[in-house]
């Protein structure tokens, strides 16, 4: 065994590559982006040949690992919070299915949502797909969680969803890191098993197992070394301690908690346990990191009012925990605090010196100054920062791929010059059937590819489709002469301008490529060399 | 023996390397160690924060709660007001001077450091000079490690050792260079 400073998402990696992992599926996402990454510079994946491409999207991520458990070995989907959303079809599905080899789907919410149009709870999920949960605490349990959901997920012939976030996936902590194990056998399945293909009549029986292994589930959960209970001596209070929350706990009453303590690391809930500690203890006081998942669940319908939590108002209602906010929600002694600074102002992130997203900006600007009636939608990547002063540009982000969908359904309703603003990532990831159905409509819109060649704000990651815009999207049927490319920079503004007036004019569909790389990958070339 | 560590500044300043050293040396010396860090600013002008906390016990919250904070650590000086409520009330504010502007509203650089001496514990240095006056002008982050380290419940032979480690691949005179600028930066410390 030897000592590591690990993040939560390095200790999941390592973890699983212990364990036998054959492939890692991901596209970047804050805070998940460390794991494919750790993956990728790891040297016993590289022995091993393990999959550690970026895949385009979450969806083809999470298909692509299910593929792999398909084929009887271990494999896992990586994914911040809302990736889910994008693979929803796949995951809920996989549920159905069951798994082969084993199937981790990892994801890392994002509570305060730092870097996120969300806070929402991966846990939800899971329980709507039926299957385990995992939630570790710490790095260390991370880690180890990682083997042992792979076995959990072979066992119950299940896949297994693991929820980080964002204190554990970017926090570092000493890891106790084994010898990584064999790559296990690979599990061959029975020739006559059909349990993939899901017509009605297979799906039908595979969803009637899938309710009938719920107990099993419920025993791993209660029989698991993740879930705890911790008693104590004054039981007027009874607390339900989740993930990240348990560590707040602990922090707020200095190791020592005087009430008894339900640790929940693994779901279902451990219903014999919870059945203790409700039965023992006069109110229950929730700690959840993230949404209030179990307060809502033993609240039921009525509010049980022995439940405490964020639907009380005893922790805030939104945002993540952290060690002051628990300590207040128990009324225990607080250290004093100075007026917070007057002087202070708000340092938010922007675009480098030097961006191409600047130069774009400024030309659509200059485009439509005297068109008041022109909006533009944008998309998720550095170049959302353009919604900030001094550009103040666009007028809504809202999901990957949005700008596009969401220019031609506002184009169908009048609004005119309905642009979109979209990199070459988010591009790939989700922008190409909005622009089909443009196609098909010849919706008047006009699409800003920002082909910076990169996937920039995660770090800059491979970008799939980058350089390739022009033949995809002739591709996908825009008319050639009205694909146009240009380069943005401060002296090119005045051509820019004029070829981004024509392509306004044009009542089709139409797409610009403003192409310059990223000067942070290009910086990063430069170093290498 | 336990020590929170709240480090701040710009995006691009060196934060996460400072942090990086004290983990590593912490780690040697078979302490605890948790560090959370925010990711993905650095290119990008924003401001930067992370928690270090050491403890020979076991450490539980990865964040440190507002007021119980030993030593703020910050390489722009509006960065260390930011994070002032963090700081117990027997904690110390150690911050480079030398302001970054890169934003519209910035305040009075005068008031700021005026309001940086009304803290009990504070040493405001000039990072930059005394790195270029020890001949190694892009180690401002050195000199602000070596300025912590008197603040810091470890011998800073351990912080040497975790420098020399940290840079060793770059080369004897890189690690040389940075060594000289972390004892510029204990001395003024010493001196303020």
């Amino acid at each position: 065994m030897t000592q590591q400073l690990l993040l939560g998402d390095e200790a999941l990696a390592q973890g699983a590559l212990a364990a036998g992992l054959s492939g890692c599926y991901a596209y970047p996402g804050t805070p998940s982006t460390e794991i494919m990454e750790y993956v990728q510079s790891s040297k016993l994946a590289a022995e091993r040949g393990v999959h550690r491409e970026w895949s385009t999207n979450e969806k083809a991520a999470m298909e692509e690992a299910i593929g792999m458990s398909f084929a009887g070995l271990r494999a896992m989907a990586c994914m911040k919070h809302v990736g889910l959303n994008a693979c929803a079809d796949g995951f809920m599905n996989s549920a159905v299915t069951g798994a082969r080899g084993g199937l981790l789907v990892v994801v890392a919410d994002d509570p305060s949502m730092h870097s996120s149009q969300n806070e929402q709870d991966s846990r939800y999920y899971a329980q709507f797909a039926m299957i385990p949960c995992l939630e570790p605490s710490t790095q260390q349990e991370t880690y180890d969680m990682a083997s042992y959901a792979f076995e959990l997920s072979e066992k119950l012939e299940t896949p297994v969803l693991m929820r980080l976030s964002t204190r554990l996936s970017h926090s570092r902590a000493n890891v106790e890191v084994a010898e990584p194990g064999v790559v296990p056998p690979r599990i061959v399945a029975d020739p006559n098993d059909r349990r993939y293909v899901l017509l009605p009549a297979i799906a039908q029986k595979n969803y009637a197992r899938l309710c009938d292994k719920q107990p099993s589930f419920e025993q791993a959960s209660e029989d698991s070394p993740f879930n705890r209970y911790e008693d104590g001596a004054d039981k007027s209070i009874g607390i339900i301690a989740s993930g990240l929350g348990y560590n707040y706990l602990m922090e707020a009453f200095g190791g020592h908690c005087p009430h008894p303590v339900l640790k929940v690391s693994q779901y279902p809930l451990p219903r014999a346990k919870l059945a203790r500690l409700l039965g023992e203890c006069q109110t229950i006081m929730c700690v959840e990191e993230g949404m209030p998942f179990i307060e809502k669940i033993l609240r039921g319908p009525l509010a049980d009012p022995r439940i405490k939590g964020r639907m009380t108002g005893d922790l805030p209602r939104t945002g993540e925990l952290n060690p002051r906010k628990v300590a207040e929600a128990f009324k225990l002694e607080l250290a004093p605090l100075r007026e917070p600074s007057k002087l202070v102002q708000m340092r938010p992130p922007r675009l480098c010196d030097g961006c191409p997203h600047a130069d774009t900006y400024r030309a659509i600007k200059a485009a439509i100054a005297d068109q008041p009636g022109a909006r533009v939608f944008g998309d998720i990547g550095c170049y959302t920062l353009g919604a900030l002063p001094p550009y103040s540009a666009i007028s809504s982000c809202v999901d990957m791929g949005a700008s596009v969908t969401m220019a031609k359904g506002a184009a169908d309703a009048g609004v005119s010059p309905a642009i979109a603003v979209i990199g070459d990532s988010t591009y790939t990831h989700s922008g190409m059937p909005g622009t089909l159905d443009a196609v098909w409509e010849q919706s008047p819109i006009t699409i800003f590819i920002l082909d910076n060649l990169t996937t920039g704000m995660t770090g800059g990651q491979s970008s799939v489709g980058a350089g390739k815009m022009e033949d995809i999207v002739a591709g996908l049927g825009i008319a050639k002469e009205h694909i146009r490319t240009i380069t943005p920079l401060p002296g090119k503004h005045d051509e820019n301008v004029a070829v981004i007036r024509e392509e306004l004019a044009y009542q089709g569909p139409s797409v610009i490529v403003s192409r310059r790389e990223c000067i942070q990958t290009l910086r990063s070339k430069a170093k290498k060399k | 023996m336990k020590n929170d560590i709240v480090l701040a500044g710009v995006g691009g300043q060196g934060i996460l390397t400072i942090a990086a050293i004290i983990g590593k040396a912490a780690m040697n010396m078979g302490l605890n160690v948790k560090q959370s860090e925010v990711h993905g600013m650095s290119q990008r002008g924003g401001a930067v924060l992370a928690h270090l906390r050491i403890s020979s016990e076991p450490i539980l919250s990865d964040l440190i709660a507002d007021g119980t904070a030993d030593v703020i650590v910050a390489m722009e000086p509006m960065e260390a007001l930011r994070h002032g409520r963090s700081l117990s009330a027997t904690g110390a504010i150690i911050t480079a001077s030398k302001p970054i502007v890169n934003i519209g509203n910035y305040p009075e650089i005068t008031e700021v450091l005026a309001e940086l001496d009304t803290y009990p514990k504070s040493v405001v240095i000039d990072a930059d000079a005394i790195a270029t006056e020890a001949g190694n002008a892009r180690g401002s982050n050195m000199v602000i490690l070596g300025a912590v380290s008197c603040f810091l419940a470890m011998e800073p032979e351990k912080l040497r050792e975790a420098i020399a480690a940290f840079f060793a691949r770059k080369g004897e005179s890189v690690v040389e260079a940075n060594l000289k600028v972390f004892e510029a930066g204990r001395q003024a410390a010493i001196v303020a």
